[in-house]
Formats: structure tokens, sequence, C-alpha cells
């Protein structure tokens, strides 16, 4: 199961956040720096995995970004780490070139991708065209370059 | 009042939306705090407008600030409205910050309940996924029971969008509300074989949540998943279901033989690294599962390492890490195995990623034999020089210490090696565990009788050099060697070659900058020196060399004396004036050594270390009960300063039958513990051992080598480990020659019989030059190792803990609103996909619910019949019992797959089924296919290969149907 899943950038301030188990909103703050320290001090030669209090975490790092998904025993640390690269493709896929901006302008986007992809702790869906099947519907599909203007097209009902 | 309207819209256009939120944060980094106060001001502000659009736009806001840490808790009745709005894009809004914001503490979350039903069964699928992702985020008890029926008849949805969603949501439900895991899990079970992949990915997903906590309810469905398994080819599942055979295979050890064929299987044919630690993992939960009796036993454990191997020396560090890691589960039971790579693991000590020398750490604790242990303790010791951090080098420090002394010193050989080593190891700069490293040296020179002399000489040298342990900081843990030293310095004072040198070395000015704890040890034993000394000097006659002594003692025990630390002052007090007294019988030349000498008579055995509990208690002692009732601290005294002594008459009954109460002793125990700790006056345990003066008749008889005295034992500086491996390789090459000798006398006797047997240092050959007293470790009734943890009341999936085979009583069922039909559970949104099955697998038909009931019993009978059949493994599989037309046909198909494999596997080994997609499709005659497909297959593995290293997802055609999840699968992404 995942625990949850968080998106840093490399100053250590979260992108963003979510958790698939009830967290105390005062530990939220607690646990992320705790969490972005260790992963911040690892080195490119430095596995990806880290065990941290009673579950392990798994993170990846784009360029400035990095993102770290905690687990708990139940899943491979190897499936997860390529489920990462999975959800980033689909980042990519929607904003054409995913940047911090685009994570911070768009959270609500971000959630509905993650949404479809995570449920419950489980990873229910890979298959990039039916993630963003119903992003698409309600909104259009980023332009390259047009971070600061989205398109607004509401669903007619 | 139109103006007004006109005016109040016109601001609204002004309203920040997320995105200005997230500018103005960024262009205001100094005052962060205050600008974000003045935000959440606005959106208080918003939130009162009429505006739905306003207030979804103030949510939205309010969800990213959520992120960065703020509570919004207040605003959860806000949130609530936005959730009901009727516009998609608003709901998805409030959806969103309820997911996050919302918990079983929120009390505003019963008002959800109806919102929730509606959105559940709205005509839009995304209305009714919105609210089950929510959902899952947010669901109460409440919410469970009172959904649980709905979200029930969604798995049956024919959207498989929505099915999925509500099978896994459906695991939370079962979480929050077990009562409903009976009446819904036939239809989870069904969700197994839904003609969607995700949806049967879902329910996988849940029932491998569920089984892993009470794997024993769940073992009937083995047939079931052992069908997907071998059918799936999807990555995701298939390490789903092999981690749940993992779970599975401890309760039945019958399942872990039909499983080793397929995963060896897909454990060669597999190019996805995941899915092959999955299966390597798993085969080495069932190897561990299985006792004996598996023919190619050793070969799977073989191939495991093989592959684990291979993953280690990639140059991949995630694949190493794993590869470590899974190696040291297969350490635990078939360490001959792992031992042939250590030169491997060896390597891994110098790898750049911290965490992947831990783990080649961890695998030499178990890799050592009595044969390596001196080489990769001295390659551990290389490592300790050159480590940079101080934890990865308090790490490896802790980590010799464990391989050398775990089990009784088992693998040592040469003690005076170790105890070299320890002192090497006192060198280390700021290490944390300079009390590890003295609980060594005590407990060696303690039980290791021979030793003594040896441990008495290095302990010596190091309260010579002293100041250089103690020296650069004060609090630095290293000095704590020190208080081993000195106690091993003063307890076998007999053995010490110059004792008047180390009594200097003892009482030096310096000692006072040393904690308190080891000042107070060093007091105790400079006496017990200073005795033996006195001894030794009236024996010898020289009573000018006794009373210089007694002088030395005289002159530098006052610095003891002044002393801040309470322990030390005492001790070093009493014996001034002993010493004091002593010198004036010295004077009247009065014999006085025999008399001092018997303050520390008497021999130090080892005691287990829980022997304490093995004294019993004597009658009508309480050591947990009070003594004074203490004084509360919760009631002011000022107030009722009379109710103390009242309650402590009526409290005093209650204390009685609460002895009893072992969890209340701990608790209290605990507590008493955490006050000592707290009280800085209370004089704390120190860990030296408990002294015992008893006879004890049965310590003689235990065998005590004697060193033999090659090793110079007056050691001049610090000792040098190496110099004793070379020693040690001396000595074992002398006794091998001994042994051979015997040997070939032995052989000549025998009249040469095998002389093809050549002598093989083994493990065993190699006698220890100092052996250990070992204590065995008798355990009291009451302290089993395995008492402590037991489990926990609290876990909330003991409620899942439920037997899923018995009939469902009408009394289970899932509670139906009652202004609605309660044929909804029946309406046709659910009939569609079992028509669609019927058509395909008959057998379908059975999980009706309502049919089940009369023959329920029989066939929970046959069940477990069923598994027996499917587990026994005889080769021709008996035509099925019965024509029975229910659930035997999924075993029995499970059976025909299973044989028709054992039989492929048996013919071409290397030609497995695990690569070939779709296979069991035309299992009925695979031998003939097969030969045909050979190439075919070959090719299509190649294609595999090259079109697993595009990037996930490239692969899935563009223009499919979304929402109806075509059934092709997505294979894991595969690391190129």
């Amino acid at each position: 199961m995942i625990k949850f899943f968080l998106i840093v950038n490399k100053q250590g301030q979260t992108r963003f956040s979510k958790y698939y188990e009830h967290v105390d909103i005062n530990k939220h703050t607690l646990l992320e720096t705790e969490v972005v320290k260790r992963c911040l001090s690892r080195s490119n030669e430095q596995c990806s995995f880290i065990e941290y209090k009673d579950f392990k975490l798994i993170h990846r790092q784009y360029a400035a970004l990095f993102i770290v998904v905690g687990v708990d025993d139940t899943e491979t640390e190897m499936a997860i780490y390529e489920f990462i690269h999975n959800s980033v493709d689909v980042l990519d896929e929607y904003f054409s070139r995913v940047s911090e901006l685009d994570k911070m302008f768009n959270l609500d986007k971000v959630h509905i991708i993650l949404d479809e992809m995570v449920l419950n702790g489980c990873i229910v869906e890979t298959n990039r065209e039916r993630i963003l099947a119903p992003l698409l519907i309600l909104y259009v599909r980023k332009l390259k370059g047009s971070i600061f203007q989205t398109t607004w097209i509401y669903r007619k009902c | 009042m139109a103006l007004k309207m006109v005016k109040g819209s016109i601001d609204r256009m002004f309203d920040k939306n997320l995105q200005d939120l997230v500018r103005g944060i960024r262009n205001h980094k100094e005052d962060e705090a205050k600008y974000i106060s003045q935000c959440i001001d606005e959106i208080k502000q918003e939130l009162k407008q009429d505006n739905i659009a306003v207030k979804a736009n103030a949510v939205c806001k309010l969800t990213y600030l959520q992120m960065l840490g703020y509570d919004i808790s207040w605003a959860a009745f806000n949130i609530i409205e936005v959730m009901s709005a009727s516009k998609f894009t608003f709901k998805r809004i409030g959806y969103l910050a309820a997911s996050q914001s919302f918990h079983e503490g929120t009390d505003v979350i019963m008002l959800t309940t109806n919102q929730i039903r509606k959105d559940l069964s709205s005509p839009s699928q995304y209305d009714t996924g919105v609210a089950l992702t929510g959902l899952s985020c947010f669901v109460t008890p409440d919410l469970a029971r009172d959904l649980a029926n709905d979200i029930m008849t969604l798995m049956s949805h024919t959207k498989p969008y929505i099915r999925k969603k509500a099978v896994l949501i459906m695991y939370k439900v079962f979480l929050k509300y077990p009562e409903s895991l009976r009446p819904a899990f036939p239809r989870l079970k069904e969700k197994l074989e839904d003609p969607d992949p995700g949806v049967q990915s879902a329910a996988v997903n849940v029932i491998c949540e569920l089984a892993r906590r009470n794997p024993k309810n769940y073992l009937s469905l083995a047939p079931l998943f052992f069908k997907l398994m071998t059918s799936s080819t999807n990555n995701w599942v298939l390490i789903k279901i092999i981690k749940l055979f993992g779970a599975l295979t401890p309760l039945e050890p019958r399942l872990g033989k039909k499983l080793i064929e397929p995963l060896t299987n897909l454990i060669h044919s597999t190019s996805a690294m995941s899915l092959l630690y999955e299966c390597v993992n798993t085969v080495i939960a069932v190897l561990i599962s299985l006792s004996s009796g598996m023919p190619n036993h050793s070969a799977s454990i073989q191939l495991c390492v093989q592959k684990l191997r291979i993953l280690i020396e990639d140059s991949d560090q995630n694949l190493k890490y794993l590869g470590l890691l899974a190696m040291s589960k297969i350490l635990k039971t078939h360490p001959k195995s792992v031992q042939s790579h250590k030169d491997l693991i060896l390597q891994c000590l110098d790898d750049k990623d911290e965490s992947i020398r831990l783990r080649a750490l961890d695998l030499l604790y178990g890799m050592v034999s009595k044969k390596n242990l001196m080489e990769i303790v001295k390659k551990l010791m290389t490592h300790v020089d050159k480590a940079e951090g101080t934890t990865y080098r308090d790490e490896l420090l802790t980590k010799i210490i464990d391989i050398c002394s775990q089990s009784n010193y088992q693998y040592i050989t040469n003690f005076e090696w170790y105890i070299s080593i320890l002192v090497e190891l006192t060198r280390l700069e700021g290490t944390r565990h300079g009390h590890l490293i003295a609980a060594q040296m005590l407990d060696v020179a303690i039980r290791v009788k021979a030793i003594r002399k040896f441990a008495v000489s290095q302990m010596s040298a190091l309260l010579d050099s002293a100041h250089l342990l103690a020296s650069s900081t004060q609090r630095n843990g290293i000095c704590e060697v020190l208080y081993a030293a000195a106690w091993i310095c003063g307890e076998f004072s007999e053995h010490l070659q110059e004792p008047h040198h180390t009594l200097e070395a003892m009482l030096r000015p310096k000692v006072t900058t040393l904690p308190g704890h080891i000042q107070a040890v060093y007091v105790q034993n400079v006496v017990k020196l200073y005795a033996n000394i006195l001894q030794q000097k009236e024996q010898a006659g020289e009573a000018e060399g006794a009373q210089a002594a007694t002088q030395l003692m005289v002159d530098r025990l006052p610095q003891f004396v002044q002393s801040a630390d309470l322990e030390v002052q005492e001790r070093a007090s009493c014996i001034l004036q002993l010493v004091k007294h002593i010198q004036k019988l010295q004077a009247k030349d009065v014999p006085v050594a025999e008399e001092v000498s018997a303050l520390f008579a008497g021999e130090l055995n080892p005691v287990a270390p829980k022997a304490q509990k093995k004294v019993p208690v004597p009658e009508g002692l309480d050591l947990d009960a009070w003594i004074n009732e203490p004084l509360s601290d919760s009631e002011s005294e000022d107030e009722r300063p009379r109710a103390v002594f009242h309650e402590e008459e009526q409290r005093r009954p209650k204390h009685r039958p609460s002895e009893a109460d072992e969890e209340e002793l701990a608790r209290r125990r605990e507590a008493r513990k955490q006050e000592q700790a707290n009280n800085p006056f209370y004089i704390k345990s120190s860990p030296s051992p408990q002294k015992r003066y008893q006879d004890t008749p049965g310590v003689e008889h235990i065998p005590v080598v004697q060193i033999d005295l090659s090793v110079p034992l007056k050691v001049p500086g610090l000792p040098m480990s190496d110099q004793y491996v070379k020693l040690e390789e001396e000595r074992r090459h002398r006794q091998k020659l001994e042994k051979d000798k015997r040997r070939k006398k032995r052989k000549e006797k025998k009249g040469r019989r095998r002389h093809s047997s050549l002598p093989t240092e083994s493990d065993e050959d190699i006698a220890p030059a100092q052996r250990v007293d070992i204590v065995t470790e008798e355990m009291p009734e009451n302290a089993l190792p395995s008492d402590e943890d037991d489990k926990d009341p609290n876990d909330p999936y003991r409620a899942l803990d439920i037997d899923l085979d018995k009939p469902l009583a009408d009394s289970e069922k899932l509670p139906v609103q009652k202004h609605r039909n309660a044929e909804t559970s029946k309406s046709p949104e659910k009939d569609v996909p079992v028509v669609e099955k019927k058509s395909k697998k008959p057998k379908k038909k059975e999980k009706k619910h309502k049919e089940k009931e009369r023959n329920q019993e029989k066939r929970e009978k046959k069940k477990a019949e069923d598994l027996d059949f499917w587990l026994s493994t005889t080769p021709p599989p008996a035509p099925v019992p019965a024509p029975a037309p229910s659930t035997e046909e999924l075993s029995v198909n499970a059976i025909t797959t299973l044989k028709d494999e054992c039989e492929d596997a048996k013919t071409e080994a290397q030609d497995e089924e695990g690569n070939a997609e779709g296979q069991d499709q035309d299992k009925k005659s695979p031998k003939q296919k097969k030969k045909k497909h050979k190439k075919e297959k070959e090719e299509r593995t190649k294609g595999k290969k090259k079109s697993k290293k595009q990037r996930l997802g490239g692969e899935e055609a563009a223009g499919e149907p979304v929402q109806n999840g075509a059934p092709e699968e997505e294979p894991l992404p595969v690391r190129a």
C-alpha cells in the first residue's frame, strides 16, 4: 500500500502532497521535512530506497523536483520506482514538459491525475490515455509555454 | 441595490485565484506568514458569498494552503457546500479539499452522507468516480455502514471505471465496518475474474491486502489465484499475487511445492526486474516454509542466489540494494549458498552508497564462520579506518562486535585476537559505542578464564594511556572503556605484572575529569589493587613497599573525596578512612594484608541475564507496592489536606489484587524507571555485572583449555590484532598437522581404506584456543522470549479476521436504505456483466447468492476437500470427483493447467510457458503446439523485449475507447 506521495523541490518546499492514510495536519510538515532531508542528502550514486520508521521511501529526482513515495512492506520497491516514472510521464504528457510551476499553478489537476492512478493506496491505472481521459473532458490539454493562461472549458451538462 | 450587486460582481473579478495566490506567496518571501494570513482573511470573506463559483475558488486556494501545512478544518462546512454543487468542476474541488482535510474527527462529515449517496448514484460516471475517490480518503465507520450497500452495488456497475474504484473502496469500508466483509465477499471474489483487467487488478489488490492480515481465511482462494498467476501477464497483478502466495505458504506447505515450479519459470522468463525480485522473494519464503522433501530444493535456491548475484553485480544501485536485501533472507535458512558469494559482498563494503554498505554488513553477520571470521573482521577494521561519517563508523563498530559475539562467541577461536580488536576499536574517535566495547571486554574477561591474564595486561596498558582516550572530549563515549579496564584490572589484579604501576595510573589527578560512574569504579578497584599489592609485599617481607603503597593511597584519595559526584565522594571517604586505619596498623607492624584482601574474596561467576527471575520472591514482598503512599500531584494540597490520608485507606485493598496484574506491574516498573532516570539524586544502576559470592561446585568441572603461551604476554604498547591473526594461522596449521598425523596413524591402522579422502579443513576442525564458560541461559517459566510481543488488541485488521466460507445469515445482510427498493442490488446495472460472463463461463451462475443458501454447508465441505485435492500433487489427476456444477470447476481448471505445465516443464525445461501469453487457452495440447511455436515464441519474446524498452504506456493504442478499459494489459515498465 502506498502511504503518501510527495513532490518537493530542491529547497525542500512541498509542491504536492497526498496522503492515503490520515496524518494529522500538524505532523505533515514534520514528516515532510524529515523525509525530504533524507532524500535530499542522497546523491545520484546512492540507491533510491530508504528505510524510514516503519515504511520504505522510494525517491526519484527529475531536474529540480524530487518525487518521494512512502510505502509499507507490501509493495515492491522496484515497482514503485517504475510507477514514479510512469506518473511523471503522464504529467509530462498533460503539461507538455512538466515543470515545478505547472504543479504549483495546477495543483488540482495534478490531484486529478494522481487520483486516477492511485486509489486508496493501490495503483489502479497505468495507461496514460485512460488516466488523462477525465481530465481532458474537463480541460483541454495545456499547450507548451502557456503556463499562465489556462483555458477553462466547462463541461456541458 | 442593483448597482451594489454589479459592483460586487466586479469586485469578484479581482478575486485572487489559485495562480494569483501561488504567485503572491512567491513574491512575499520575506513576510510569507503575514501574506498568507491576509489571504486567509480574504478567503473567509469569499466563503461568505452566495456565489458558488467564488466559494469553489476559495476552497481551491485553501487546498493549496493545506498542502503548505495550514489547518483548514474551520472551513469544513464550506467544503461540504462546494461538494454539493451541481457543476462538476466545483464538486470536484469540494471533494478534493475534503479528501485532503477531512478525517474521522471531522464532525460535519455526517452531513455528507446523503450528498455522497446522491453522487454515487449519479448518471455521470465522473460524479460517481470523484465521490468514490473522495470517500476513500475520509470514510468513517458511520459512512461505511450507511454507504456499504451502495458501493457494493457499484461493484457491478456497467463501466469498468466505476467498478474498479468501487472494488478498491470496499477495502476501506471493510476496515471501518468489518460486518460488511462477509456479505460483500462473494461479489469481490467474482471481480477476480472480471473481463476488465483494471477491475481484476483492483480485486487482486483488495484481496491481497485482506489476506495479508489474516491469511488463513483466504486459503481456499489459492486455486483461483494460482490460475490467475499462470494466466495473467499484467506484472502489477502478478507481483501482488506472488506476494500473497508468500503469505499463504507458511500455512499450507503443500501450496509451496506447487508454487516452486511456476515461480522458477517466471524467474527464468521475466525481464521485469521488479517481478523477478518478487519471485525470488517468494521462492525464498516458500523454501523457508518447506522443511524438506523437495527434490529440486537446492536447485531453486541456487537459481535464486544466482539471479541475486546478477542483481548485485549490476551497476544500478537500486538493484544492488534489493539484491542484498533478498540475499539476507536466503541467508537465514541457507547460509551455505550465500557464503560462496563472500567476495561479492565484501566488495559491496567498498560501495559509495552507505545504505548498500549497511546491507552488506547485515549479510556479513550471517556469513562468518570460524574459518573466515578473522579475515572478515580484518577487512571491516580497514573500513573502520577509512570510514568518513561517524554514523557509518559506529555501525561498523557495532557490527564487528555483533559478528564476533554472536551465539556465545561461537566463531572466535582466539580470544587474544578478539581482545586486541576491542582495544584497537577504542582508538576510534567520537564513537558513541564506548559502552558496547566496555561490555564486551567485561564479558570476555569474566567468561573466558584463560584470557584473563592477557586481558589484564591489555587493560593496564589502556589505563596507562587513559589520557589519550579521555583527553579531547570529556563526554566522549569512548571513556566508557576505562570503566571496564579499571574493573578488570582491579578484579583480576593477581594477574597484573606491575600492580604498583597500574595503581599509580589509576590515581592520577587526570582521573577526576572522568564521568562520575567511571571514577566510582576507579575508586573501588584501586582498593582491590591495593589489597593485592599489600599481600604481595607482605609475603615478600617488604614492609616498606607496603607502606609506600599505603602512603600513595593516603596522598591521592582526597582528590576523589572532593568529587562532586556523590557516589565517588562516599566511596572515596570510606576508603580513605580505611586506608588511614591500615596505615596506623602498619606503623605498629601488624600484618594487615590478609584482612584487607578478605574484603574482596570470592570467585565471580557469570550469571544468565534473566537468572534473577529464578530467585523466588519472598512471600509478602512486593517491590512495586508503595511503602508510603505518594502525595498525588494533581490535587493541590492546600485545598484538600486530609484527602490524602483518607484515600490511602481506600486504595489499599485495591493494591493487593493488582499484584497479579502483569501489565500493571510492567507499567509501574516503566514509570519507576522513568522517574529514576529523571531524578538527579537517584544512583543509577551501573552496568557492572552482578557480583555473586556463592560456592558453586559446578565451576571446576568446566574444562578450561590452557593457553598455549606462544604470545608474548607483556605487550609494551597497544596491541596489534594482526599479529594474532598470524599466530592463529600458525596455530591452526600446527593443529592441522597434528590432526593429519593422527589421521595417518589411524589410517595405517585401518589399512588404508580411504586414501582418496583429502583432509579438508572444515569449521569443526578448528578448535578454539580458549573456551568460553557458557552459561546456559535458563529461562524461567514466566519469561518466555515470545511472551512480549502478543498481538496488539487495537489492531484494526483483527476485526477483519472473519471466516468467509460460512454461509451468510440473513441478519448479516448489509443495511439498505429503506426508502429505496431493495431490488437495487439486482438492478440491470448489475445484471449486465453477470450475463456477459455467463456466456463465457457458465459456472459463474453458482456465485449467485440466493441459490447458494441451501447447499451452502455441502459446498463448504467440498471446498475444503477441493483445496486438499488441488494441493495433492498426485501426477495422474483423478477424474473430477463429482460432476458438481459449482466451485469445483475452478480448481479443476487449475489442476489441468498444472498437470500440463508439469509435463511441459519435464519435457523441455527451458521452453517455459511463463513468457508466452495466453498459453493457458491452448493448454489442451501444449506438447503438439509447443514445438511449432518455439520459433514463434522466440521471436515474440524478442519483440516483447524491444517494446518493453519503450517508455511506459508507449505501446498503448491511442485511439482505443477511453472509458471501457480495453482488455489488453499493460506490462510493467521495464528497465531498458
